[in-house]
């Protein structure tokens, strides 16, 4: 076992976990934050990508044990006092989500890039999206979502 | 998940006795390629030493003529970073050439080296930069560094540091990314020094090596008129699903007219 000191959605958490706990599990097995997917065992769909320490991250690809002392964010925490992130408004603006799988991860990803690139071009937005894949295909919304959130 | 022990090293020295004390170690940096590996049980180990908290591993300096990255540097720091934009822009592009976004935020510049996948994007940048791989216990030259396909000159219970690489008057790097995975089907990293140039070849065979015989055609007239006519020897070149050998031959060739027009007014 191994005890996890972890800040999560701006609270604290202290948890014991097996060894060999991914971090993904401990969100939604042990802490119930459901908002975040597993969609692939490859690395490959991003539907798990939550931040931490501020930059977004694969949390299928990350043991538990690493994220101890670290600021995390999941979807979980984006909106606040009720009001939706400006990211997720424009996903629903837009029809960005078909099934709503693949959602949470690009939301954070989306959240990630526009913090580091204020005004991306598309074909950076579709760069910065490559670690992700949406089933229902739903790109083009996906895409015209963001940019609706660019101001 | 395939059942391991954790431990956390915070110094290379806590790391080397863990290694000692463990019947199979082995080392967790970014993790990235560990530990889909893991999932798949592709590596069992009895022992994981996570060293990513070990911050003096992630630095980049600059030297005379060289710059040293700790090895726990990110291909997203690697490719941001001021140092090697202006110094190497060659490599801050290949940096953002490696995986996804999301990737490149945790996979590091040492895991990448320690893992040497024949498809690996840094050995061609460490063998052209004429790089060493700095470890726990020597410096090594990337040409004696690099041996086969997974396979490099680095001991049971040696931990890599860093790279130092030299720094060049221009290079770039061209990558020829698999459609579906990303990974380089053929790259290629051409360095131009004052009196020479290196060129390095990745993912057509089992692992990085140079083209001397280009090297000294572009030594004497950097110009992509000495590709006329050149026949790439493509006999140990890797066959398989993703691309015949010949068809890596021909990648290999465009890829290398392609530095060549792009370096040759540096
Ligand atoms: S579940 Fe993490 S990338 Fe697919
Ligand atoms: S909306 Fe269904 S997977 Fe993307």
């Amino acid at each position: 076992m191994v005890k996890v000191n972890v800040n999560i959605n701006n609270q604290a958490y202290s948890e014991d976990v097996e060894d060999n706990t991914l971090l993904v599990e401990l969100l939604r097995d042990k802490l119930s934050l459901t908002g975040t997917h597993v969609g692939c065992d490859t690395s490959q769909c991003g539907a798990c990508v939550i931040h931490i320490n501020g930059d977004s991250v694969k949390s299928c690809t990350v043991l538990a044990a690493q994220v101890n002392g670290k600021e995390l964010t999941t979807v979980e925490g984006l909106a606040s006092q009720g009001q939706l992130h400006s990211i997720q408004k424009s996903f629903q603006n837009n029809h960005a989500l078909q099934c709503g799988f693949c959602t949470p991860g690009l939301v954070m990803s989306a959240v990630d890039l526009l913090k580091k690139n204020k005004s991306p071009t598309e074909s950076e937005i579709r760069e910065w999206f490559e670690g992700h894949i949406c089933r229902c295909t739903g790109y083009k919304n996906i895409i015209k979502a963001v940019q609706e959130a660019i101001t | 998940m395939y059942n391991f022990r954790y431990h956390k090293a915070s110094t290379i020295e806590t790391a080397i006795s863990l290694i000692e004390q463990s019947d199979d170690p082995k080392i967790l940096a970014g993790g990235h390629t560990l530990i889909p590996t893991l999932k798949q049980r592709l590596s069992q180990p009895t022992d994981i030493i996570d060293i990513s908290s070990i911050d003096e591993l992630k630095r980049i300096t600059l030297g005379e003529g060289n710059v040293t990255i700790g090895a726990l540097c990110t291909h997203a720091h690697i490719s941001n970073s001021p140092e090697i934009t202006k110094n190497i822009p060659g490599l801050a592009d290949l940096a953002k050439q490696i995986g996804d976004p999301q990737v490149r935020h945790k996979g590091t510049v040492g895991g990448s080296i320690a893992n040497a996948d024949p498809a690996a994007d840094y050995p061609a940048a460490v063998l052209a930069l004429n790089g060493e791989v700095l470890t726990s216990k020597e410096n090594h030259f990337a040409a004696n560094f690099f041996i086969d396909m997974f396979e490099t000159a680095l001991k049971s219970n040696e931990i890599i540091t860093g790279i130092r690489l030299q720094i060049p008057k221009s290079s770039t790097y061209k990558k020829f990314r698999n459609p579906a995975s990303g990974y380089a089907m053929v790259g290629v990293f051409v360095a131009r020094y004052d009196n020479d140039v290196r060129i390095a070849v990745t993912g057509a065979s089992s692992t990085v090596y140079r083209m001397e015989d280009i090297e000294g055609m572009l030594k004497s007239s950097f110009d992509n008129d000495i590709m006329e006519g050149i026949e790439i020897d493509t006999t140990d070149f890797n066959d398989d699903i993703h691309a015949s050998a010949k068809y890596r031959g021909v990648i290999l060739k465009v890829l290398l007219e392609e530095a060549i027009l792009e370096l040759k007014e540096t």
